[in-house]
């Protein structure tokens, strides 16, 4: 009786021993990049889905409970989480995820970043003087993320260090070649002229050579009123465009009363994983967002 | 940048010219094709460096994103002001020996509270918070405390002076509040609310649920302690409160709440109108103990509040208070309490009331919302001092729509229907007011 008693006490430490690492997400793209690197050795959430907008979520109380119980937080950092980031942190009690600590990791720290005006004007809209913090758009950003996060677990968990570098190097195989693929496979994209809702598409703009001609906010953050969009579709006469770009998490409507008067498509592109059926991991976002942009073309 | 035709012009008056030129017309060619071969090797010692610059860029290390105004904390202001349009004269809620601190009753053109933010990490373990409001000739520090960072296990410490964490809109400043004027409850409670001067422990449990347990020793000075009930050794004041809160699916999210509070006043001083209607000041030194229970929900479609989003908010509380009252007025003005034989007699009272709202995000930019205030005064008892015994239901409806052009700036319009003062005809106000935020503003808590 007494062995038995051992032997399941032995058992449920070296359980515990074995615990993985337990990793809250701040959007479900670093979500999914660190299921790629840590696989089974990390018990990960997403604090945000791909139908909420990561600028505007609260720290809610159930949150605030998995921020507590997190060894780390992987968030984007450049000001994308500001509203909800901060309160989060401070409210967990838990001094492992605080900013500076190693259980507190942002992938802008890591690339870098477009449009970093440094002006921190409001007259200019909700605006992020560091730089935009979409950056995961560009999915040759995500070999330098994945880089980065591998070093940062393995330094939380040294004894299974060369399991994060060995998914790792495997990681950064498979998205090199899946950007080769992809490059090639949107050619045609190349110089397309877009209208785009926020600035969440300026990275995968800069990587496949799309044209931004304008924007449906009129000013970064602020939605899109019927003045404003009357005079956009103005400018589309002069400077006509093929598509318009928007998140699942923005209201079609918008997009839809523009695309209809202005001849275009309307196009909804997965954004981040589970955006869409088809975007379940970080491959599929790409393979399902080509997709869209190339159907958008015809 | 390079200018490559300058280069090319100059480089073209170095090269040795051939000495035997047959013509003009072949010193053109020869130049143009030292040019067109200067212009081609250009390009391609350009596109190199690009490329290597490009290179290098990648590999090189970026600056940290997010932080503060560099060393500087985080300075913000809120800007309030607002036109009322009700009628003249203080306004009491019957039954209830309210604070000082009762901004309401001004009515016309006015400015309110500018609340000054200062915010900043204190060092690795600390973070420190100002939140100073600026009237006419005053600035009242509302806020002004530390807070641990580091303590793990979900334990944290705010030292200092504090807005209590028991209620719910108790940790509200008046411009997160989503109506012009603050509930009844709060009102006959605290008067705006209960700032504690002390220090807070908090304890997150390690479950999914979120499971919170919190204490704070303060010095009671503020209603319903007393400036007197502080000036002890030891505590004037204590509470103690819980919250718990989860997700239903990717829409919905909820708080609860319970809490407690136990203060010491001393000599309390309230006004109240005797049985002659003469404005009488009260003294009560005893106990005062509320409990609080607090719900809260929200809604949004998928989760995503941005465009369409719901909130109903609802608190209950129950006070007692035991001790001795004494009652000072003016003689001269017919004043009953001098006239009587003991102008000091035991008091106790028990008391309630609650509010329910509910705001809607309809589409973005416009929110609409109705709020319904009940008191209860309950049994309020002055034992044989001259003092009107309570027997009214304090009631209130205000119905409130707004503008939010930005997460930075709000107009308001409210229109409400106050019955808390009895014998006072309905008083129907209505209140434009704007709320706009300027520097850096940290995000609301749930």
């Amino acid at each position: 009786m007494l062995n038995r008693l051992v032997l399941i006490a032995l058992l449920l430490a070296a359980n515990t021993a074995q615990a993985a690492l337990n990793v809250l997400a701040c959007e479900p793209e670093w979500a999914a990049l660190t299921r790629e690197l840590a696989g089974d050795l990390a018990r990960v959430s997403s604090a945000t889905t791909a139908r909420q907008n990561p600028h505007h979520i609260e720290a809610r109380p159930s949150l605030i409970a998995r921020a507590r119980n997190a060894d780390l937080l992987v968030c984007t950092g450049a000001d994308l989480e500001i509203g909800w980031l901060p309160l989060l942190t401070r409210e967990s009690g838990n001094a492992r995820i605080q900013p500076g600590q190693a259980g507190y990791f942002e992938a802008a720290a890591h690339v870098r970043l477009l449009e970093k005006t440094g002006i921190a004007d409001r007259a200019q809209g909700d605006v992020h003087p560091g730089g935009n913090p979409h950056l995961h758009a560009d999915p040759r950003n995500l070999p330098v993320v994945a880089q980065a996060l591998a070093r940062r677990l393995a330094e939380l968990d040294p004894a299974n260090a060369a399991h994060y570098a060995a998914r790792n190097q495997d990681f950064q195989l498979r998205m090199n070649a899946a950007i080769a693929r992809w490059e090639k496979d949107a050619a045609p994209l190349r110089g397309v002229p877009v209208v785009v809702q926020h600035r969440s598409w300026s990275y995968l703009a800069d990587w496949l050579g799309l044209k931004v001609v304008a924007d449906l906010e009129p000013k970064p953050g602020i939605e899109p009123s019927v003045s404003s969009l009357a005079s956009l579709l103005q400018g589309l006469k002069a400077r006509p465009a093929r598509m318009i770009l928007r998140t699942p998490y923005q209201s079609p409507k918008p997009a839809e009363w523009l695309a209809e008067r202005a001849g275009i498509d309307a196009v909804e592109l997965p954004y981040t994983v589970g955006g869409s059926a088809r975007a379940t991991d970080l491959f599929g976002l790409f393979d399902d967002t080509l997709a869209k942009l190339k159907g958008g073309l015809k | 940048m390079f200018k490559p035709t300058l280069l090319a012009a100059a480089l073209a008056c170095a090269l040795p010219l051939p000495a035997a030129a047959a013509s003009d017309a072949d010193l053109v060619n020869e130049l143009a094709k030292v040019r067109a071969e200067f212009d081609q090797k250009l390009k391609e010692l350009q596109a190199t460096y690009e490329a290597r610059l490009r290179q290098l860029e990648k590999t090189a290390p970026v600056a940290a994103a997010s932080r503060g105004n560099d060393f500087n904390p985080e300075i913000g202001l809120v800007l309030q002001g607002s036109y009322a349009q009700r009628k003249p004269g203080e306004r009491a809620i019957t039954g209830f020996l309210a604070g000082s601190h009762n901004h309401a009753g001004s009515r016309g053109f006015k400015l309110d509270h500018s609340e000054l933010t200062l915010a900043a990490n204190i060092d690795p373990t600390l973070r420190g918070y100002a939140n100073i409001a600026l009237l006419d000739g005053a600035a009242e520090v509302e806020e002004a405390w530390f807070q641990t960072l580091g303590l793990g296990n979900g334990f944290s410490v705010k030292g200092g002076r504090f807005l209590s964490g028991i209620g719910y809109a108790n940790e509200q400043h008046p411009h997160a509040w989503d109506f012009a004027d603050n509930s009844l409850m709060y009102n006959a409670l605290f008067g705006e609310h209960l700032a504690q001067d002390g220090v807070q422990v908090k304890w997150l449990a390690p479950t999914a649920t979120f499971l919170e347990f919190g204490a704070e020793l303060g010095r009671g000075g503020n209603f319903p302690g007393s400036d007197d009930g502080g000036n002890r050794n030891g505590a004037g004041a204590w509470s103690a409160f819980a919250h718990v809160g989860d997700d239903v699916g990717d829409a919905a999210s909820w708080r609860a709440g319970l809490s407690y509070l136990s203060a010491k006043p001393k000599n309390r001083s309230s006004h109240v109108e005797d049985l002659g209607g003469v404005e009488a000041e009260t003294l009560f030194s005893g106990k005062s103990n509320t409990w609080l229970a607090d719900f809260v929900w929200k809604w949004a479609p998928d989760g995503n509040p941005k465009a369409r989003n719901f909130k109903f908010q609802t608190e209950y509380f129950r006070r007692n208070e035991a001790g001795d009252i004494n009652c000072v007025d003016n003689t001269v003005d017919g004043g009953a309490c001098a006239l009587g034989v003991n102008d000091s007699d035991a008091h106790h009272t028990r008391q309630s009331g609650w509010y329910a709202q509910g705001v809607y995000q309809f589409m973005p930019r416009w929110r609409a919302g109705l709020r319904y205030d009940r008191l209860d005064s309950g049994t309020v008892d002055f034992g044989l001092l001259p003092l009107p015994p309570a027997d009214y239901r304090p009631s209130k409806w205000s119905l409130m729509a707004d503008y939010s052009p930005s997460e930075f700036s709000r107009f308001r319009l409210q229109l409400a229907r106050d019955r808390s003062m009895q014998g006072s005809p309905d008083d129907n106000q209505a209140t434009l007011q704007y709320i706009h935020s300027l520097g850096a503003h940290g995000g609301h808590k749930f």
